[in-house]
């Protein structure tokens, strides 16, 4: 099935909110080998002047995979997950991600481009706290390979 | 040039374009890759079951990238001594990580090597721009791999 070049400029609004646990900032941090002590000492995290325990720098993609599966899953979308392939991604964090955060994303299918038999698709998540405040912008682009590609 | 990582935060102005902030090796195990999965929430099989990778055409176990652009950045995290002062990271992925089963072998099933160098400094924002290479076996991963930090 080939990707629907419509999705382009699609939007799926912010879905279940996103809590940001203490025990969540220190297993994501040990699986990306982080040892900064900001990630496991609330302490340590207060001295340099945040909240809480600050997220590693790509903490952010389990918020925005979260908000690209509704496209992924979207019947309309014709994206086979077994085909696809990461090819490019960026964080922009308006502030740090702290422990006790509870954040959004709205996601925003920024543009969409046949190749070959595939494709390849930009989504921008919008990562914001319940009041609105904008923490974080991800932008990931995917290759949905093509038979024989 | 070569500064050494520290815990204390780097003074801008002490910073040049071409310096290098240092230089690491990671060790990668496929308990890594489970490590990562159950962290982040990605199963993709092609990152912990080979026969899948295989019949989709992958040399086998394969990272994620994820899982290397997160690792790679904690030179970036440690120079700066807060993980709040990366305000920008991006990267491509241009190459798989073929991760070997080294279980119950004290041994690594793939080793990354990072190298990051002041690619430019923003005076007026304060921010200093840290170029990645990431290699693996000689073979670069990743590409355009950039961490932009801010300084007091």
């Amino acid at each position: 099935m080939a990707i629907n070049p419509d999705l382009q400029g699609r939007v799926y609004p912010p879905a279940e909110a996103y809590d940001v646990g203490r025990e969540k900032i220190r297993e994501f941090a040990r699986a990306v080998k982080a040892v900064n002590p900001a990630h496991f000492d609330v302490e340590t995290a207060k001295s340099l002047g945040h909240a809480d325990l600050v997220a590693p720098p790509s903490f952010a993609i389990i918020i925005a995979q979260r908000a690209d599966a509704q496209l992924i899953a979207d019947p309309e979308s014709g994206i086979d997950f077994s085909r696809v392939v990461h090819a490019e991604q960026r964080f922009t964090h308006h502030r740090p991600i702290v422990a006790g955060d509870r954040l959004t994303a709205e996601l925003h299918v920024d543009n969409v481009r046949a190749m070959g038999g595939g494709a390849m698709i930009t989504t921008r998540a919008e990562i914001a706290s319940e009041s609105g405040e904008k923490v974080a912008t991800a932008t990931s682009s995917i290759l949905v390979r093509g038979e024989g590609q | 040039m070569t500064a050494t990582g520290s815990a204390t935060a780097p003074a801008f102005d002490e910073l040049e374009t071409g310096l290098e902030i240092g230089r690491r090796e990671i060790a990668v195990t496929r308990a890594d890759l489970v490590k990562y999965a159950g962290a982040s929430g990605d199963f993709n099989p092609i990152h912990w079951n080979n026969d899948f990778a295989v019949a989709v055409e992958l040399p086998g176990v394969i990272a994620h990238g994820m899982f290397t652009m997160g690792a790679a950045v904690q030179l970036v995290v440690d120079w700066a001594g807060d993980p709040g002062a990366v305000v920008d990271y991006q990267t491509r992925f241009t190459k798989p990580v073929p991760v070997s089963d080294t279980t119950g072998r004290d041994e690594p099933g793939a080793v990354l090597d990072v190298v990051g160098t002041i690619g430019a400094l923003d005076p007026e924002a304060r921010t200093a721009r840290v170029d990645l290479t990431v290699t693996c076996g000689g073979q670069r991963v990743l590409t355009k791999a950039q961490a932009v930090v801010r300084l007091g």
